[in-house]
Order: C-alpha cells, then structure tokens, then sequence
C-alpha cells in the first residue's frame, strides 16, 4: 500500500504532486545508484506533513527534488499544477523562488548579512531591490519569531535557535505555498526544538502555507497532520 | 509601530548589495587586490606620462627649429638624363655655386595645402652669404621667409629675445651668437655679401635664440624678396617647409607628395631616423611593461576571486536556493571585478599623480629646470580608470562563470 491517497484532497488541491519520481546518481558511471525507487506523493494546500525514515534513505534528496534544487531522472513533478519537469534551470530558479520556503538542518543563514537582511534576503531577490514594503514585512516575520530586537545581529551573533528562527522568518518572507524543512530541528535541544515545531505549525495555520517537514522525532511527527516514511528509496506507510 | 526603515546599503539592487557586502567581507583579499590594482594602475599611468612628457620634451626640442616636411628640387645628379655617348667630362661639370631652385613653388605650395594633414606650408627661399662689420666677417645662411607662414611651421615668437619674428624690406633678424660675434645690436646695420657680389645692408631688427648654438651663429631672417634677389633665385624658391596635424603622420605625407610632384619630399622621420628609432624602441618597451602589468593585475584579480568564490561556495548554493538565477550570480563577482577595478585605479590615479610630483622635484634638467610636470593628462587618467574597470570585469570572468554554475545541491548538503 502506497501512502499516497486521494483522501488529502479534502485538505485543498494538492500544492504539490509526484507521479513514480525516481533520482539516480552517477549516470553512466560504475558507481550509478538509484536514490529514488518511484515515489508517488500528493501533498494538500495548508497540509503539514512530516516526513521521516532511517538516515541515508533519501528524504534530503525527495526534499531537494521537491525544492526544484535537483531534477529527478524519471517521473513526473507538479507544482500547483504545473509540471516542473520540462523548465529550464532559469525557470525552475523563477518558481522556486515564488513558491517556495526552505528551512535546512544547519541553518544556512548568510553570514555576511544581519538577520534581518538575511529575512529580507528572498524578497529582494524576488524584486531586485529591497523595499520598505519588505523591510516591514521581514521585521514582522522577525517579531513573530521573538527576536524583534534582533535585527541587526549578525548570524554568528545569534544562538543555533534563534538562527534556526531567522531562517523560518526568511523562508516565509515571501509567503511561499510551499515551506520544506530538511531536520529544522536536527541539532537543537528538546524545548528549542518544541518552540521551531510551533513556530512552522502557527506559520501553517496563520498563513497556510503547505508544510513538508523532515524530522526523526516520534513526538514532533505525531503532531502533524499526516506522518510518512521513507525507507531505502520508497514510501511505505 | 515605529518602523526601523533605514536606508542605505540594503537600498542598492540585489547584486551591487551582494558583491559589495561579499568584498567587505573579504578583508584580507579584497585589500590584496585593491592595492594590486592601485600599484599596477598607477604603474602604468606613471609610466605613461613620463615617457609622453619626456617624448614630447625631445621632440618640441628637435622639430623645434625645423619643418616636419620638406620639400626640395630633386637631386641635379639624379634628374639630370644624359644621352649615352655624352662625353663623361660633360657630368662632372658643376654648376658652380647655382642654387637649385623650385620651379612652379606656387603650384606646389597649393597642392601642399589641399593635402589632408597639412596645417601649414612655408616657402623659404635660403642660400649662404658672409656677414660683414667692420673687420668681423662670418659665413651665415640667409633664410628668406614669409614671417605669417614661417612661424607656423617654427614657433619663432618664442624664441625671439629682442624684437619681434618681422621682417620687411631689409630688416634682418639674427642669432644671438651672432649678434656678440659681431658685436651688433638692435637698430645696428651690418652687410651681408652673396655670390657673384650680390650685396645688401641690412637693419637688425630682432634676435633670437633656437637653442642651438649653430643656428643662433648663422643664421639670418630676411624677407623672402630680398632673400630671393641676393640668392639669385628670382621667382622660385629653394624649399617648402610643411607642419602637419600628427608628426607621425609626416612620412605618409611626404611620401604622397612625393609621388604627386615628383619632387624630393623629407619628413623630419627621415632626417632623424636614429630619433626616430629610439623614441619607437621606448614605445614598444613601454606598452610591454603595460602590457605585462595589466596581465598580473588581472592574473591577481582572477585567482583571488577564484579562492572566493570556492569559500562562497554555501552562500551562492543558499541564494541559488532562494530562487537566484545563475545569471545574476554571474553579475555578482562580475561587479566584484568590477568594482575593485574603479576604486583601485582611482586610487592609483591618486598614486601616480603623486609619484608625478616627487619625481619631478626629484630628477630635474641639469640647468635645474624640471625635466618634466607633475601634470596629469586626464584623458590618461580616464582611460586608465576605463581600462582598469573593464580589465577587473574581464578577470572576474573565469570566477563569476565557476560561480554560476555551482551545483546549489552540493554546497547546501552538509
Ligand atoms: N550527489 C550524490 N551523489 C551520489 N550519491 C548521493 C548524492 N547525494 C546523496 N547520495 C546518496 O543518496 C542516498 C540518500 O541520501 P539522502 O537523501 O541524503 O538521505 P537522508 O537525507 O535520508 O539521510 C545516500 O546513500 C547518499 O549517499
Ligand atoms: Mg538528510
């Protein structure tokens, strides 16, 4: 039994859908491995999903396939219907940045920007320049993560938390449809870990941003909408 | 809600804000090619305006008392066909003491004029004679001129020391070693005896001082006229000096007057071949040492932004991330390079400028003068900037290409 259903489809259309999605590396060489085995998945607007399995099973490459950071070898890919799979790098760069958030395990916050430009950062390359518009909005999304006086700290400045909550800020900058999250809370204690997890599920309920989080805790995964597995390249339920 | 809205930095296009904010960033290696930029531009401007100003320097002093094209009758020798049972006695007989004379000077002169690149044409009809005063007697050479033409192509008014460059009817302008030879001054007559005893009495009425002691000795201005009466040159004259716009064009001038009229057509090139080739070798070592600082410079600029973008590498995965096109990515370390070319060669336009300065209190002429200014040429100084910003784009290429096409995948997976 696949866990893809159509019974998602009462949570909205689906943001997001993949049809036998298969990713091999090192085509055409000795060491040519497929990570992917067919994965089909369907993920409703305003879901939130969290996706888990033993390390090495390939969420990180289903979640930059998603991210549209990698192309999968066979397979289809639609994003809000569109199929992703036929764009050229400028496009799927075009429509990753409109539709869609990223949050990685270390963070990757711009360590030459302070934390507010950093939340900024999606916006301004969406518009070119920043604005006072944008400005506005990433010291919001900076208050909404409590570190309203944060702003003009530099990421090396700044805990792993509250580096973990300038990069969620920055991931909703620019009010994606679609928020990953690859092990946000990975490498954080247990209470710092509870306040991300709540932090994205507020984001989720407030601004409904679909959510497909990667994680390996039980207790985050039971709180979310919909829990599947990945075990050595396939869903299982 | 109070906004914190500053502007400033963040107010910039995305990819002047990026490449600015990763060269701050990059201290050190910013800083090393800032000051490569600096050393080689100013190297080049320094460079460059010493040689133009030292060159310039000769040449004024050279083509100074000279025309950068002449033209004269061709050589009796060489015109002269003799039918082929002439008796051999018959070539060696000279024309004794006749003065070769430029037929048809007119015509001449006028198709001078209408030659492109010639800005100015000067008949002067010149012979030797014996300046007599007293008992004092000198061999002199009579140039008869037309002083509004003859300065064009001689800046005399700079070089008179008395009086004014004007003659009319037997005023006579001298040298000043002729003049203490002699012992004359302004107002004081003094004879001068051509050949077959063709005599005038000429008033002085100015002297000057060309800055060779030969010319100052000998020779002596007087109106064409009487240049062309005492010389036994009636109607003609014995050459055409011609100024042209660029003298490195003086040899293509020459050579198409040349061909026009069949006459013997020098440029000043010709005539100072050995200048000529000095001042040439010193050209083409100069742009070698451009050439080979420009390439280091842009060496530099190149491998360091290399080392950048390979630590930038995670920064340009999470912009790429972020929805960054490879494009602009490609545009951000192009205007690194670019950036760093403007400020160093401003910089280094301030460098050379104050290089010019020391230097030209440093090393002056023996007579104490200043061997050269401290003057910059700036359309030098533009050019160079120019140069400098597009070298720097050019040099970032090779980085900004490596950059745009990192996969974002490998720099974001840990
Ligand atoms: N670029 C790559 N080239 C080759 N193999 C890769 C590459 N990226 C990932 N893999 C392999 O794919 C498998 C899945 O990796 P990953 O998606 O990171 O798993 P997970 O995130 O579930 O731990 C691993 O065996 C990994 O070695
Ligand atoms: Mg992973």
């Amino acid at each position: 039994m696949t866990p893809d259903t159509t019974a998602t489809a009462d949570a909205g259309a689906p943001i997001l859908e993949l049809r036998g999605i298969r990713k091999s590396y090192g085509i055409g060489t000795p060491v040519e491995t497929e990570v992917l085995h067919g994965i089909d998945l369907t993920l409703g607007e305003h879901e939130f999903v969290a996706l888990t399995g033993p390390s090495g099973s390939g969420k990180s490459t289903l979640l930059n396939l998603i991210g549209l950071l990698e192309t999968p070898t066979q397979g289809a890919l639609r994003i809000a219907g569109d199929e992703t799979t036929v764009l050229d790098d400028a496009a799927l760069t075009r429509l990753r940045g409109r539709a869609i958030g990223f949050v990685f395990q270390f963070h990757h916050l711009l360590p030459a920007f302070s934390a507010l430009e950093n939340v900024m950062m999606p916006a301004i390359i969406h518009q070119g320049i920043a604005t006072d518009e944008a400005t506005a909005r990433a010291e919001e999304l900076l208050a909404a993560v409590g570190l309203a006086g944060a702003g003009h700290k530099k990421p090396g400045e700044l805990s792993g938390g509250m580096q973990q909550r300038v990069a969620i800020a920055r991931a909703l900058s620019t009010h994606p449809r679609l928020l990953l999250a690859d092990e946000p809370t990975g490498n954080l204690d247990t209470k710092t870990a509870d306040d991300i997890f709540e932090l994205m599920r507020h984001f989720n309920r407030e601004q409904g941003s679909a959510c497909l989080i990667v994680t390996h805790d039980p207790r985050l995964a039971a709180r979310c909408d919909r829990v599947i597995e990945l075990v050595d390249g396939r869903l299982t339920a | 809600m109070a906004r914190l809205i500053r502007p400033g930095p963040l107010h910039l296009p995305f990819e002047w804000l990026v490449a600015l904010r990763f060269l701050r960033e990059g201290r050190m290696q910013t800083f090393l090619i800032l000051a490569g930029v600096t050393g080689g531009v100013a190297v080049v401007i320094f460079l460059t305006q010493l040689i133009n100003q030292l060159q310039g320097t000769i040449i004024d002093k050279v083509l100074g008392s000279q025309a950068h094209v002449v033209i004269k009758p061709l050589d009796d020798l060489t015109r002269r066909a003799l039918p082929a049972d002439a008796p051999v006695a018959a070539t060696v007989q000279p024309r004794a003491q006749r003065l070769r004379p430029l037929d048809q000077w007119e015509a001449v002169a006028r198709l001078a004029e209408a030659t492109p690149n010639v800005v100015a044409v000067s008949p002067v009809a010149s012979g030797p004679a014996f300046a007599i005063r007293g008992g004092a007697n000198k061999s002199v050479a009579l140039i008869g001129m037309i002083p509004e033409q003859y300065r064009r192509v001689v800046k005399m008014d700079d070089y008179m020391t008395q009086g004014r460059f004007d003659v009319s009817g037997t005023n006579a302008l001298i040298g000043v070693d002729l003049a203490k030879d002699l012992g004359v001054g302004l107002g004081d007559k003094l004879r001068v005896l051509a050949a077959d005893g063709r005599d005038e009495t000429l008033t002085v009425t100015g002297l000057f001082d060309m800055g060779s002691r030969d010319i100052n000795r000998r020779w002596v201005f007087i109106t064409l006229k009487l240049a062309q009466t005492l010389l036994d040159l009636p109607g003609s004259v014995s050459n055409i000096d011609l100024t042209v716009t660029d003298i490195f064009v003086a040899d293509q001038v020459a050579a198409r007057l040349g061909n026009q009229t069949g006459l013997t057509v020098e440029s000043w090139m010709l005539t100072n071949s050995g200048l000529l080739t000095a001042l040439t070798n010193q050209s083409v070592s100069n742009n070698l040492i451009r050439t080979f600082v420009i390439l280091i410079v842009a060496l530099g600029i190149s491998s360091v932004l290399v080392v950048s973008v390979v630590q930038k590498q995670k920064e340009i995965g999470i912009l790429r991330a972020m929805g960054t096109s490879r494009q602009r990515i490609l545009t951000v370390f192009l205007l690194q390079g670019g950036i760093v070319g403007a400020i160093g060669s401003v910089a280094g336009t301030a460098l050379a400028f104050g290089l010019l300065h020391l230097f030209s209190h440093i090393y002056k002429a023996p007579d104490g003068s200043q061997l050269f200014s401290a003057q910059l040429d700036p359309m030098l100084a533009l050019a160079a900037c120019g140069l400098a910003t597009a070298v720097g784009v050019a040099a970032a290429a090779l980085p900004a290409r490596r950059a745009s096409r990192l996969d974002p995948v490998q720099a974001i997976r840990v």
